[in-house]
């Protein structure tokens, strides 16, 4: 048979057999691996694009993570030192409420003490008058015995005061 | 080791010669032999006899009708009702002719079941099979989730390769309805291929070397091209963009592009032909050599037969990567006229 001139028989053959080939290939074959595997490439794809935007919305979050923590952290010093303060502010009132309260104690102690001290004193001026009174009552009846002078002096002394009085 | 690799060459030179009657080897018969198609699969001869195994022979004569008999019946020139394989001396090539009662030579409707078809149908029926497994796998697993090892992952990455260098690189758009067609001619054309390197049945048949298959294969690229070709595609050939009168009156580049239109397949055909042959000619020569050499003494017949070997293996590796570079070449040119038949001016 020769090279270059193509037999009928064969040509028949091989396109029948190509022709079958390519039916049952290309409808049973190629086209389930190639759809399969572009199938797999879609989903490699939008997983990839879904990782992405997970990455993203981490991102997102542990910024506002990071913000909330942020917040918090100055709210707490915020209480802190409100409650500082707060506590400065009972303790100095006490103070001041702890001294007026010794002060009024102290004042009325001494307003107290004044007017026992007054009493006590009306009382021993009295007591003095009274033991002078008797005193000089001895002592003038004593002198009043004796000299007609010192008689003399005492009336005079009566004429004084009761022009005093008058 | 080297004294095993001495001892290896000696016995091959002292018993060669006498394993090897040298017989005058028939080149022609040989080379040819070994490419042509045949009606009979010729395994191998053994202490004289040819160990071959029968196929069927289908005719029809217009004077006779409808023949179907095994080709065993024509073995050694016989005569079957009137059927005899003429050589080419014969003015037959090798061919079955009809022998008429008035003694004139008739050659008869052949649709035998030749060695080569016998092979195609064969090789077809492994690639189907093949094919097959592979799409089965894809039924039987999510492919979104798993990705298959093995013969399913090796034909995967050939199958995606056609896909996504030939057809959607030389194509666009529209290449899904091609690829089909594509993975078709590739995988067929590269079974073929490898077959033809396998040396004993039921490879060795040359059929990707023979030019019916090939051109069987080009017009169905040429087909595919005309059939399926756009507007633009057809104002190309008979209304080019060049100045008129290159058209006008005298259609010079239409008829050019007329031309082009057959050029194309055909260069495909000869192509794919041309390489196999030539690679099952080098491989067939090289081998040659051992049997040549055979009656210029041992010692030559044994340096010689190394070299031949150490060739064969390369010449052997060569073709295995001709193989599938044929087959890819062929499958993207097939893509480049499809996608120019496709094109849209932009």
């Amino acid at each position: 048979m020769s090279l270059v001139t193509p037999d009928f028989g064969l040509l028949v053959w091989m396109t029948l057999i190509f022709g079958i080939v390519l039916f049952i290939l290309a409808r049973f074959g190629f086209p389930v691996i190639t759809r399969s595997v572009e199938a797999r490439a879609e989903r490699i794809r939008t997983t990839l694009d879904d990782l992405k935007k997970a990455e993203e919305r981490m991102k997102v979050l542990a910024r506002e993570q990071e913000e909330l923590i942020a917040r918090a952290k100055e709210e707490r010093d915020a209480i802190i030192s409100d409650a500082n303060l707060t506590r400065r502010q009972i303790v100095s009132q006490a103070r001041e409420e702890a001294l007026a309260e010794s002060e009024r104690i102290v004042t009325k102690a001494r307003q107290d003490i004044e007017h026992e001290k007054e009493t006590a004193l009306r009382e021993l001026r009295g007591k003095v008058a009274d033991l002078s009174m008797q005193i000089a009552g001895k002592v003038l009846r004593k002198s009043l015995d004796g000299d007609g002078e010192q008689l003399r002096y005492v009336n005079r002394l009566i004429d004084e005061l009761s022009e005093q009085d008058k | 080791m080297m004294e095993r690799l001495k001892f290896i060459f000696v016995a091959l030179a002292l018993f060669l010669p006498s394993v090897l009657k040298a017989e005058e080897l028939d080149m022609d018969e040989y080379l040819y032999g070994h490419v042509s198609d045949a009606y009979e699969w010729h395994l191998t001869t053994f202490k004289g006899h040819h160990v071959s195994i029968p196929l069927p022979v289908i005719l029809y004569s217009r004077s006779s009708g409808w023949h179907c008999f095994l080709s065993s019946r024509l073995t050694h020139g016989e005569q079957w009702k009137g059927f005899s394989i003429v050589p080419a001396e014969g003015g037959g090539k090798g061919r079955i002719m009809e022998t008429l009662p008035d003694g004139s030579r008739l050659r008869p409707l052949d649709l035998s079941v030749t060695k080569n078809v016998a092979g195609l149908l064969f090789n077809s029926l492994l690639l189907v099979l093949l094919v097959l497994f592979t799409a089965n796998w894809y039924r039987r697993h999510d492919a979104r989730t798993e990705v298959p090892s093995g013969f399913a992952g090796l034909m995967e990455m050939v199958v995606m390769m056609v896909e996504d260098d030939i057809a959607k690189d030389c194509i666009g758009k529209d290449y899904r309805r091609y690829s089909p067609y594509l993975l078709t001619a590739f995988f067929f054309i590269l079974i073929n291929n490898l077959m033809g390197l396998v040396p004993f049945f039921p490879g060795g048949a040359n059929i990707t070397g023979n030019i019916a298959v090939t051109l069987v294969l080009a017009l169905f690229t040429f087909f595919t091209v005309n059939i399926f070709g756009n507007r633009h595609y057809w104002k190309e050939i008979f209304w080019p963009d060049v100045p008129a009168w290159l058209k006008l009156p005298l259609p010079l580049m239409p008829a050019i592009e007329v031309i082009g239109m057959f050029t194309k397949p055909f260069s495909l055909m000869v192509r794919l032909f041309a390489n196999i042959l030539a690679g099952h000619f080098m491989i067939l020569g090289v081998v040659a050599v051992i049997f040549l050499t055979a009656e210029l003494g041992a010692a030559m017949n044994a340096g010689l037969g190394v070299v031949a070997i150490v060739l064969g293996v390369f010449m052997d590796i060569l073709e295995l990567l001709v193989a599938f570079i044929q087959a890819y070449v062929f499958t993207m040119l097939s893509a480049v006229f499809i996608g120019l038949s496709r094109q849209t001016p932009d």
